[in-house]
């Protein structure tokens, strides 16, 4: 009993906010949009097919600008990838993991969408 | 001690004999000595004539001073062999020296043969053998305005054919009744005559020239034996090859009825110390006026001082001419001099063949053919003609039309590894095998590994079939699949769109894909929608498919910026727009420079920026230069006829034209134009996917060269074109290349891995042979219509302006960026520099 009371009191406090940050429609189909939440920039990218939206840390680790927003989105495999713009690295857009070099990661955020609203908890 | 081993004459053969010797695991037993008398090393001479479209003599060389000051080969150029003195094995130059041998080589080759008819050795009476002959006809060429060339044979019509590229009018003068009289018979011959003169090209035939004397409209007249004449600038003597034999004669070695030096199976002469390799050989009362037997000889004779057991018995004559547009083959015994020789002969006039079989008196080899008009069988009857190998039922089958499911095709299967499948190159069926082994799985890939195919072309269809049956065996499956989502290559894709009228990438995943998409499929995808029906790209259909550079309309650099790069149709730009480009990159603090491609290139640009920066560029008349597109980027001119005092036509206009015509077609890789002028080419047109280059008469097309990373010379594809029939074909060759070309295939690899290489792409531009001339002219047509500079639509919606801000939800800009002053410009600070925190230009916000 009491292990899980203080599991649930740790979940209500790292449960961070779901911070509203723009419409859907603000998202053209099977683009990404960047996003300025708490001071981070946040790579938010809509995929129509899947009438799903990832976010992911904006810094691209290999090519070093912020830039991830801008790749395109696809798949590999069962992945859901977005392909860096610059040197063309694929993201896993669910674990954050460079599938060509593992060793770089972004972090990953929880994403809704509620009334036509895109929120991103942070 | 090593042995001295002295070859007399750098050519072809001499240098192949040369190079056998030192890929031998003895080779440092020798020490090897050659003559020159030609001021350079060996070069191709079999190419000789792509020195007239763009090959420079680097590009023929076959070796280099440095690979042979490198494997210790003494070579000295400019100087012959005057006189060999067998007895104290020693041989003298002219410029005096004398040398010792061991083993001497002679491969001193042949000289035109140049009839003693009086008033021919006046000057712009010309031969064609060697570069400086071609440095002389090109001058000789310059004054004027007919040339004749005496003799119909295969080189005659080689140097036919560049006179007319040249420019000028052209006429083949023959003693016998047809051209080529050598490989065929009198059909062949008279149709022969039919499609050279189709070519534009005079041909007479049963002309005896008596005399050159002056002329009356031309510098020349040449009188004939049935006393008619004609006008001529220049001559260019064509009327057979000796062999260069004086050295031989002189120290009475065994020569014959008729010249050449005469060798046994082991490609000695009638010395023990001497050998006679390539066209000044006489074997069995032949000589060779091919190189692939020269180079037999050069191994034999290689063979033979190593003791080995290799014998030159023959070779194979068979021969296809490599001229514009005309097919024509010779196989083995073609005018059926075998005894009990039979033949089939099939003959079809309006469609312009001919061809004919020569079979064994049991009908069971192929002893030899001819082809005219349609050379497709070429591969196949040379094989079966050198391997004796037996002949399938009904022969006949291989010179009729093909019919519905195809006609007599050899499976490669059959042919023993050693087969030569590459005469030119002697490259054999287990040297492709070998090649495809080592990881070569493209026809261009083979080509740079083995050298098949890269001299007459007659046996590329071959070698493409023993590459894709040696790939398929290894379990390679020959997969042009464009990436895991679609199960097709590109030209399949394309095919797709266009027959079913695709008009999204959804449309075209649900119907013939699977899985998200890619950045491989999606962007090549987005190319080929655009090629067909050009929407606008950045309407909510089409922008995911698009590359950041093509949804942002600039190039993202390294830091995440972008630049700008407006269209400067032909490089021409006013004033008053410099000014303009000027004030715009002061406001925006961008880095400026001049690109390679003749134009401005503003780095540095952040994205709420693009737009103000492109409205103030778009207001003062300024497009977008697509430099992010696969697309048309520049067409380079030169100043041209308006200012320069050389430039025969606008050389500038024309560029102009060329750039407003295409800008905005998307295609599989960029495409680069230019227009020179004049033959100076300052435009340097002959390095670009189309170049112009400004004749007398009109336009000479160049099509598929490339800069970059492996350069390669444009291919002379018309001459003195007007100017509707130039936009013509360069609108079919475009559309061809977006249709048929692989993703990021430019047109230069693309026209290597053609099929039939340039003589189809001539066959399906200029005549139409697919008959889809039309229909690609229709496409572009519709294309074009629908042009639109991106950036002025861009700034006519609001909605996608909104795209254009760093964050969707915030004015900030990204506090990434850093850069460092020089030379009076900004540019991205590096790792270092930020780390260190050196000054930093302050950005404008
Ligand atoms: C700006 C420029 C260099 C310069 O400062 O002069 C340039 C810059 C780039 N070139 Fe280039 N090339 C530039 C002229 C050339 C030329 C020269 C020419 O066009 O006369 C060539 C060789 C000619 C050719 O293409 O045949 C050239 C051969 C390449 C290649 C190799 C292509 C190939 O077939 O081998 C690439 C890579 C590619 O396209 O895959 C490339 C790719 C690039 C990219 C796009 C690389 C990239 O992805 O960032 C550069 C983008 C620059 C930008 O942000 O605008 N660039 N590049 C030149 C722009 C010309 C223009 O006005 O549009
Ligand atoms: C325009 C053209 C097109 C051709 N097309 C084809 C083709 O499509 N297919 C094909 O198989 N063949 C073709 N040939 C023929 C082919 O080029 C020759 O068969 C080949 O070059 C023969 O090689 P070689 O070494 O015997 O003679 P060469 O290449 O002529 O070399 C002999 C060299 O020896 C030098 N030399 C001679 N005497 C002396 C001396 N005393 N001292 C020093 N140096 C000396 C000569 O200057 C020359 O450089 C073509 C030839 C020409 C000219
Ligand atoms: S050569 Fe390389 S570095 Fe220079 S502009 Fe072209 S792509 Fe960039
Ligand atoms: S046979 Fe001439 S290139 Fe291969």
């Amino acid at each position: 009993m009491n292990s899980v009371n203080s599991a649930a009191a740790e979940a209500i406090i790292t449960e961070a906010p779901w911070v509203d940050v723009c419409e859907l429609t603000d998202l053209a189909p099977n683009t990404g949009i960047c996003a300025l939440i708490n001071q981070q920039q946040i790579a938010l990218l809509y995929s129509s097919r899947l009438d799903e939206v990832f976010a992911i840390g904006n810094y691209d680790p290999i090519g070093k600008a912020n830039v991830l927003s801008r790749g395109i989105i696809g798949s590999i495999g069962d992945a859901v990838v977005v392909a860096s713009p610059l040197y063309k690295q694929h993201f896993d857009l669910r674990t954050g993991e460079c599938l060509e070099s593992p060793e770089h990661k972004v972090n990953v955020y929880p994403v809704q969408v509620i009334d036509g609203k895109v929120q991103v908890q942070i | 001690m090593k042995q001295r081993i002295i070859v007399v004459g750098n050519g072809m053969v001499g240098h192949k004999f040369i190079e056998t010797l030192l890929d031998t695991a003895e080779q440092d037993q020798f020490e090897i000595i050659t003559f020159s008398e030609e001021p350079r090393l060996a070069y191709d001479r079999v190419k000789l004539s792509s020195y007239f479209s763009g090959s420079t003599a680097d590009d023929l060389s076959l070796t280099t001073e440095a690979e042979y000051r490198d494997r210790g080969v003494i070579y000295t150029l400019n100087d012959k062999v005057v006189a060999i003195n067998p007895d104290n094995r020693s041989v003298s130059t002219a410029s005096g020296r004398t040398e010792t041998y061991d083993k001497l080589v002679l491969a001193t080759g042949s000289y035109p043969f140049v009839p003693p008819i009086p008033g021919g050795d006046q000057p712009h009476c010309l031969v064609y053998r060697t570069i400086e002959d071609l440095e002389a006809i090109t001058a000789s060429a310059s004054e004027s305005k007919v040339g004749a060339v005496i003799g119909g044979g295969l080189l005659g019509l080689e140097a036919a054919h560049a006179l007319k590229n040249l420019g000028l009018k052209t006429h083949v003068l023959e003693f016998s009744k047809g051209l080529m009289a050598r490989q065929l018979d009198e059909g062949g011959g008279q149709l022969l005559i039919r499609k050279i003169e189709a070519l534009g090209v005079d041909v007479h035939t049963g002309k005896n020239t008596q005399r050159i004397e002056a002329g009356e409209t031309c510098r020349y007249r040449m009188h004939f034996a049935d006393e008619s004449h004609l006008e001529t600038d220049m001559v260019i003597f064509s009327a057979g090859i000796r062999p260069r034999d004086e050295l031989a004669r002189d120290c009475g070695l065994d020569m014959g009825e008729r010249g050449g030096i005469v060798i046994d199976n082991n490609c000695l002469t009638s010395h023990p110390d001497i050998y006679a390799i390539g066209e000044c050989a006489l074997w069995q009362n032949q000589i060779f006026g091919l190189v692939a037997p020269g180079y037999h000889m050069a191994k034999v004779a290689v063979s033979h001082i190593l003791s080995g057991a290799e014998q030159f018995t023959g070779a194979d004559m068979s021969t296809k001419l490599k001229l514009l547009g005309v097919d024509v083959a010779s196989v083995g015994d073609a005018l059926a001099q075998t005894p009990g020789a039979q033949c089939y002969t099939y003959s079809d006039g309006v469609a312009e063949v001919y061809k004919r079989l020569v079979v064994s008196a049991d009908g069971k080899k192929l002893l030899g053919a001819i082809l005219v008009g349609d050379a497709e069988a070429y591969g196949t009857l040379q094989q079966l003609c050198v391997n004796e190998m037996d002949l399938p039922e009904s022969p006949e089958q291989f010179i009729l039309p093909q019919t519905e499911g195809g006609g007599a095709v050899m499976g490669v299967d059959a042919l023993p590894d050693t087969a030569q499948i590459c005469s030119c190159y002697d490259v054999s069926k287990g040297d492709v095998r070998e090649a495809v082994q080592g990881g070569c799985a493209d026809m261009a890939g083979i080509k740079s590994c083995t050298g098949a195919s890269t001299g007459c072309g007659g046996c590329t269809a071959l070698v493409k079939q023993v590459m894709d049956a040696e790939l398929s065996s290894m379990g390679v499956e020959v997969n042009n699949h464009l990436c895991e989502h679609f199960q097709y290559s590109r030209q399949e894709l394309a095919d797709i769109v266009r027959v079913k009228k695709i008009k999204t990438f959804d449309e075209l995943l649900d119907s013939h894909g699977q899985g998200l998409g890619c950045d491989i499929c999606k962007p090549t995808v987005g190319s080929i929608l655009a090629s067909f029906w050009n929407e606008y790209v950045l309407d909510d259909k089409h922008i995911g498919l698009q590359d950041t550079n093509d949804i942002y309309l600039g190039n993202m650099q390294k830091d995440g910026t972008y630049s700008i790069v407006p269209r400067i149709a032909g490089g021409e730009i006013t004033p008053d727009k410099l000014v303009v480009l000027g004030e715009v990159a002061k406001e925006y603090n961008l880095y400026t420079k001049i690109t390679g491609g003749q134009r401005i290139d503003l780095f540095g640009a952040q994205l709420h920026e693009l737009p103000e920066i492109w409205r103030k560029l778009v207001d003062a008349g300024f497009e977008t230069g697509h430099a992010y597109g696969k697309s048309v980027r520049t067409v380079k001119s030169c100043v041209g006829s308006t200012w320069c005092r050389y430039g025969v036509q606008d050389s500038v206009d024309m560029a102009i034209a060329i750039e407003n015509r295409y800008k905005g077609l998307r295609s599989p890789h960029k495409l680069k134009f230019a227009v020179s002028g004049c033959t100076r080419e300052c435009a340097e047109a002959q390095s670009k996917d189309i170049g112009v280059i400004a004749t007398e008469k009109g336009w000479n097309l160049y099509v598929c060269g490339n800069g970059g990373m492996r350069p390669r010379h444009a291919d002379l594809f018309a001459t003195d074109l007007d100017d509707d029939t130039l936009i013509k074909y360069i609108d079919r060759v475009l559309m061809f290349y977006v249709r048929t070309a692989d993703r990021l295939q430019r047109t230069s690899v693309w026209l290597e891995n053609l099929e039939g290489g340039l003589d189809y792409l001539r066959e399906v531009v200029i005549e139409d042979k697919l008959k889809i001339g039309q229909e690609l002219e229709d496409d572009m047509t519709s294309n074009l219509a629908n042009y639109q500079c991106e950036w002025k639509t861009t700034l006519e919606d609001p909605e996608k302006l909104k795209r254009f801000r760093h964050f969707i939800n915030s004015d900030e800009q990204d506090n990434n960026l850093a850069y460092v002053a020089e030379r009076g410009q900004r540019r991205p600070a590096t790792e270092e520099e930020r780390k260190n925190n050196i000054p930093l230009v302050e950005l404008n916000g």
